[in-house]
């Protein structure tokens, strides 16, 4: 369970360039949600998953995990149980490493020793394995700088490592954006057979309103740094896509 | 140009493959311009000669790499702690060293080794000995690469933005690299110290640049760019780069100018990609 108590963030505080990001925000998500989150330009999505994995620091306010307070955790450290997915598939991935070469670095360290051999000869069989149900031939390109892949492909290697270690969280900010049409419905997919198939907990930042509406049990709507929707899954089935154009600030 | 003088340029090559090794873990791995090498080469050399002046040289060339370890922790603490650009961060730490460096060598600017125990002295194989310390050097970063921490390092200078969102510590990994980078560059001016039997405070000027020729050189010949491709460019590049240095010097270029031709080497193989791409552009 993840709790978020009255989280304020400001940028450029006390300048003329002020700004809101964030404003009292409070929510608690529950185990196993999975949650769409729609809002305009500036909303304050982004800065919620940046305070979320510790990239931000709030100004005011309390996140809780499993009651223990994490609101001053380093980012790394919450990254053991925090994954997060861009929406550029260049930031999920090292290009010059090879594709087993990243997964070993989503995987081995905390399975083997720092100084022990990354890439294992049996862990080459598993990585072939959670590789191939992506359907996508990678299986066969374990040793191929992953620089050398499409964007869809990246983002999918780039997922994988997400949850290879499954994580208690994963953040997915328009992991879909920047990919072709049918890469994104293929990703998209894959995200969710992987949040059902490993029970994880999951928010997904997105600007189509209809993948919005399609995935996930709970929809928030964002505006100018607060959370203006909470929907259950009730609700939120009963919505057409033109209800939710009223929600954008215009 | 005879067998000896070859035989000579290969030693001196194979030293500073030492210096090209510690330059590709800073610039190519860390993807940091990191000019800390222009002192910490000197501060290996003079560490190292002191030592070895007390008739201690194996633990001269330990104490010059460790000596280079710091000098590479204090730049990567400007870095990540203090803030400081990488480029201008390298150059306050040489700028102190050269304080530094005069310091450890009591003031003096350079120290001859005279009538003094080498490692060269103790083994007589130099070609050999330099060969083996080389290679063992070489193998071991390759090694080290390949593991769990080795992966880290590479991802933290090929992707930072994914690296600060995982679990690793991106500033533990600049201070490790920086540490590594640096402690391999003094240990080759610790050898050199010991190989021409004295150490100047000068001796480091222009040492990056010469560094990053060698890795230059060996990356045209070999192409591949993995990592065990990497380091043994550096190690054969070095090695190139000093053979060619000596064919100059045999064809009359005065020694002095050699450091231009380094830069002039690095500067223009580096934006050979550049001007394809230019010209590429007007042909279409």
């Amino acid at each position: 369970m993840l709790k978020l108590e009255n989280i304020s963030v400001i940028f450029n505080k006390g300048t003329s360039l002020e700004k809101v990001a964030l404003e009292d925000f409070s929510s608690t998500i529950q185990d196993g949600d999975f949650i769409t989150m729609l809002g305009s330009n500036g909303a304050g999505k982004s800065t919620l998953f940046n305070v979320i994995t510790g990239a931000l620091k709030p100004a005011k306010g309390k996140i809780f995990l499993d009651s223990e307070d994490i609101t001053r955790q380093k980012e790394h450290v919450r990254a053991r149980y925090i994954g997060r997915l861009f929406q550029n598939p260049e930031h999920g991935t090292a290009p010059h490493l090879t594709v087993e070469e990243n997964l070993a670095l989503a995987y081995s360290s905390g399975k083997y020793g720092k100084f022990s051999l990354a890439v294992h000869k049996q862990d080459r069989a598993y990585f072939q394995e959670k590789l191939k149900t992506l359907d996508m031939g990678l299986e066969d390109r374990l040793k191929t700088p992953i620089g050398l892949l499409s964007g869809g492909q990246r983002q999918a290697v780039a997922l994988m490592m997400a949850v290879l270690n499954p994580p208690k969280i994963l953040l997915l900010d328009e992991h879909t954006a920047a990919l072709d049409p049918k890469s994104a419905q293929k990703i998209l997919e894959i995200t969710n057979e992987l949040i059902q198939k490993e029970h994880m907990t999951a928010l997904m930042i997105t600007h189509n309103i209809q993948d919005a509406l399609d995935n996930g049990n709970r929809l928030f709507i964002l505006n100018e740094g607060k959370l203006i929707q909470d929907m259950d899954f009730a609700q939120k089935s009963k919505l057409k896509p033109a209800d939710i154009l009223n929600y954008y600030a215009v | 140009m005879s067998l000896a003088i070859l035989e000579r340029a290969l030693e001196l090559g194979l030293i500073f493959s030492i210096l090209s090794l510690g330059v590709y873990i800073s610039f190519r791995i860390l993807n940091i311009p990191d000019l800390t090498v222009d002192g910490s080469f000197t501060t290996g050399a003079a560490t190292c000669a002191v030592c070895t002046v007390q008739g201690h040289p194996i633990l001269g060339l330990l104490l010059g790499f460790l000596a280079g370890c710091v000098c590479g922790l204090i730049t990567a603490f400007l870095q990540t702690k203090m803030k400081i650009h990488a480029l201008l961060a390298g150059i306050l730490t040489m700028t102190a060293l050269y304080s530094i460096n005069l310091r450890i060598m009591s003031g003096s600017p350079n120290i001859a080794l005279l009538n003094t125990d080498s490692v060269f002295t103790m083994i007589p194989f130099t070609l050999l000995v330099l060969v083996v310390i080389s290679v063992c050097v070489g193998l071991l970063l390759f090694v080290f690469f390949k593991t769990n921490t080795g992966l880290m390092l590479r991802a933290t200078g090929d992707n930072e933005t994914m690296v600060k969102s995982s679990s690793i510590n991106v500033d533990t990994m600049k201070f490790l690299g920086m540490s590594l980078s640096n402690g391999l560059v003094a240990l080759s001016g610790s050898l050199l110290a010991q190989y021409q039997n004295f150490a100047d405070v000068t001796g480091g000027t222009g040492m990056m640049v010469l560094g990053l020729a060698g890795i230059i050189i060996g990356e045209a010949i070999l192409r591949k760019k993995t990592i065990g491709f990497g380091l043994a460019s550096a190690i054969v590049g070095a090695c190139i780069y000093r053979v060619l240095y000596t064919i100059a010097l045999q064809f009359g270029i005065p020694a002095t100018d050699m450091n231009m031709m380094s830069a002039i080497l690095v500067a223009l193989t580096i934006s050979i990609p550049y001007l394809k791409k230019v010209r590429e552009k007007e042909n279409a």
